[in-house]
């Protein structure tokens, strides 16, 4: 069943264009790979995705909503971790989380059920009490994954999520995707590394210039031979 | 599906509370400000008993709103750095409940200032503020100018050199408040009966305000 | 290696150039009507005659104001960038028809008042005016992305014209001006005050029908053929870069 469905999709940014008509569609389920050097378009795909800009010209579905108009609707289901964590520095991690709960409407002892769970998970649960702002990059980027599946969004979109992660934070957050994979979400990932391609991605979709270049299984020797042919931006 | 309105603007509001009673990062820095604009004051206007009466609620309200506008830069410059304001936006929120959090978020670090000036202005320039009539006003003026202050926070923080439009752009807009509040205070200290119809207007011209801030949030939040 | 684009304007469509002929003739028609027709004040002198573009310009700053807020309301609901342009437009032809009016007072109240500015309310509410608008075109100048701009530009106009509106609303409520009022009683302590007699509103009703109306709108629309074309213009440079 299509939960993404995007026809002739276009920004431009000014005049700027950074997507320029893409057509494609993701089935529910699927974890995608978002692939593709810096400026390719990939953050502006995601941020379009998540409904947080709108599109120029084409347009989105999802689950059967349609992106910007009934953006309301397609809120919940979606959890973004975007290349800033979105985290209160000045907060703890638990009243960071906490707060997100309440603001998508999760009652309060589920909130507190489904934190500490997500902290656990994200090997946060002996920090759970001491500020954001003492976390280190990757401690932040697991919170920030936390925070994305707090309301158990349908779509999990994630923005160049290993960037700045050590050896042991890269394998907690593969542990998180499997898992989101597991709980049957849909998860899109963007990375510009081929060698950091998680091996629950089934399916590479890579973006070269705001175009699709290719769309296809996920073979990492594909995309390393891909990688060297494309123009540098 | 949309998380109710009031929930979200209580989440907000002790969100920006929680956060601000750990580092005082706000109210510190504008209870400073205000503290030397007073001093400041004092000395550059060598004030004498009749020019203060004149003077002093002048001197109040131009002290308060230097304050507000750096509590403003601030508040929303929290929310735009770490690209906060895109996760209160991911939620299903209504547009209107993110501003109205933080634009009670501002009154209520505002309003704390003024209500620290009050007392310290009628020790420091011997004037009689501690009234009930001037409290309200003071308030009453606090919360128009927030509104406005608010919503041009949003916009500025997207803008190049934030910290210097901020007050430009503020300034002439908020000046309805400004004019009708500054005479309000000053009715009221002289024993001038017409304090209550500038009260009133001071009001009026609120009332307007965040209805209209209201209305035209959703617009300066989406991309 | 920059290559050519083809870059042409369209032509000037034939209302607008009617409009601008008869926007330069009826301003001829004014003049002549205001420094020749028009009796010479007996107080003031000739100096008075400065009032036919003073009053005017005043109330033709309401007309471009008011464009920029209806350009920006309805650019909000249709999300069509040409009611930025007009609202734009409206923001800039107002803010020179308020200097106009602030200046041609300034020059007047030299002789009448002996003194180029005095901060009477009512001069201070011209002067907050054109502060709004220079304010509005300061703010545009620093947003980098278009449709951000665009949506803020808009928001902020409706705005402006709240504040200004406002702002008069309570200069009016003050007493003590010494600013002469034309429509209705002068205040008591007015200094400088004529009557609106036979004379003067022969000539002041066309001036302030063309400043109200024909001056504004024809300025305001080569202003937006002119936005127009370097919006044009820059889209041809992205996209010559671009390729």
């Amino acid at each position: 069943m299509t939960i993404i469905q995007v026809e002739y999709l276009s920004k431009t940014f000014g005049l700027l264009p950074a997507l320029r008509g893409l057509d494609f569609s993701v089935e529910r389920g699927e974890s995608v790979l978002l692939f593709g050097a810096n400026g390719s378009g990939k953050s502006t795909l995601l941020r379009l995705l998540s409904g947080l800009s709108k599109p120029t010209a084409g347009s989105i579905r999802i689950g059967g909503w349609e992106l910007p108009r009934e953006a309301m609707a397609v809120r919940a289901q979606i959890g973004l971790v975007a290349h800033r964590p979105l985290l209160y520095e000045n907060l703890t991690a638990t009243e960071n989380l906490d707060f997100f709960g309440k603001l998508y409407g999760i009652k309060a002892d589920e909130r507190e059920a489904r934190g500490d769970e997500l902290l656990r998970q994200a090997g946060l649960d002996r920090r759970a009490h001491t500020l954001v702002r003492t976390f280190s990059r990757g401690m932040k980027q697991r919170l920030s994954i936390a925070r994305a599946l707090l309301h158990q969004p349908d779509i999990l979109l994630l923005d160049e999520p290993y960037s700045g992660l050590d050896q042991a934070a890269c394998e907690l957050l593969d542990e998180l995707l499997a898992g989101a994979k597991h709980a049957g979400r849909t998860v899109i990932l963007s990375t510009h590394q081929v060698a950091r391609a998680p091996k629950t991605a089934e399916r590479a979709l890579v973006l070269s210039g705001g175009k699709i270049a290719f769309d296809g299984p996920c073979d990492r020797g594909r995309l390393a031979e891909l990688n060297r042919d494309a123009p540098k931006a | 599906m949309t998380t109710p309105f009031l929930k979200c603007v209580l989440a907000i509001v002790a969100k920006d509370l929680r956060a601000e009673m750990r580092s005082r990062e706000l109210l510190s820095v504008m209870a400073l400000f205000a503290l030397l604009s007073i001093l400041v004051f004092s000395f550059a206007l060598e004030l004498d008993r009749a020019a203060r009466a004149e003077a002093v609620s002048g001197v109040l309200w131009v002290t308060l709103i230097f304050a507000s506008l750096l509590g403003l830069n601030r508040s929303l410059a929290q929310e735009s750095d770490q690209g906060n304001l895109d996760a209160l936006l991911l939620a299903p929120v209504s547009r209107s409940a993110i501003f109205v959090g933080k634009f009670a978020g501002n009154s209520i670090f505002t309003g704390i200032v003024g209500l620290l000036l009050l007392p310290l202005m009628t020790v420091l320039y011997s004037m009689q503020m501690l009234d009930i009539r001037v409290i309200f006003t003071t308030l009453v003026g606090i919360v128009g100018f927030c509104s406005i202050g608010t919503l041009l926070a949003t916009m500025t923080v997207h803008t190049r050199a934030r910290e210097a439009l901020l007050p430009i752009a503020l300034l002439p807009v908020a000046l309805p408040f400004l004019l009708t509040a500054v005479r309000a205070t000053k009715g009221v200290l002289n024993g001038a009966p017409d304090w209550q119809v500038w009260l009133q207007l001071l009001a009026g011209i609120t009332v307007i305000y965040v209805a209209l801030c209201l209305l035209l949030y959703g617009f300066v939040v989406e991309e | 290696m920059a290559k050519e684009v083809a870059f042409e304007a369209a032509p000037q469509p034939r209302l607008l150039r009617v409009l601008t002929a008869l926007t330069a003739l009826g301003f001829l028609a004014t003049l002549y009507l205001g420094l020749v027709v028009a009796g010479t004040d007996i107080e003031q002198g000739d100096i008075q005659r400065i009032f036919y573009i003073h009053m005017p310009s005043f109330f033709g700053a309401f007309t471009a104001f008011g464009a920029t807020v209806v350009g920006g309301l309805l650019y909000l609901a249709r999300k069509n960038d040409a009611w930025d342009r007009i609202a734009l437009a409206g923001a800039e032809v107002g803010l020179a028809f308020a200097l106009i009016n602030l200046l041609t007072g300034a020059i007047w109240a030299r002789p009448i008042w002996n003194t180029w500015w005095t901060w009477d309310p009512r001069l201070t509410s011209a002067a907050v005016m054109c502060l709004i608008y220079a304010a509005y075109l300061m703010l545009r100048a620093g947003i980098d992305d278009m449709s951000r701009k665009r949506n803020f530009m808009s928001v902020y106009g409706i705005f402006a014209f709240v504040s200004v509106l406002t702002t008069l609303f309570i200069i009016r409520i003050v007493p003590e001006t010494i600013h002469p009022v034309i429509v209705g009683a002068s205040p008591q302590n007015a200094q400088g005050s004529f009557e609106a007699t036979s004379g003067v509103v022969t000539a002041l009703a066309p001036s302030m029908l063309l400043w109200l109306t024909l001056m504004p709108i024809t300025l305001m629309w080569h202003r937006y053929r002119l936005e127009t074309r370097r919006e044009a213009l820059d889209q041809k440079m992205i996209q010559a870069l671009g390729d």
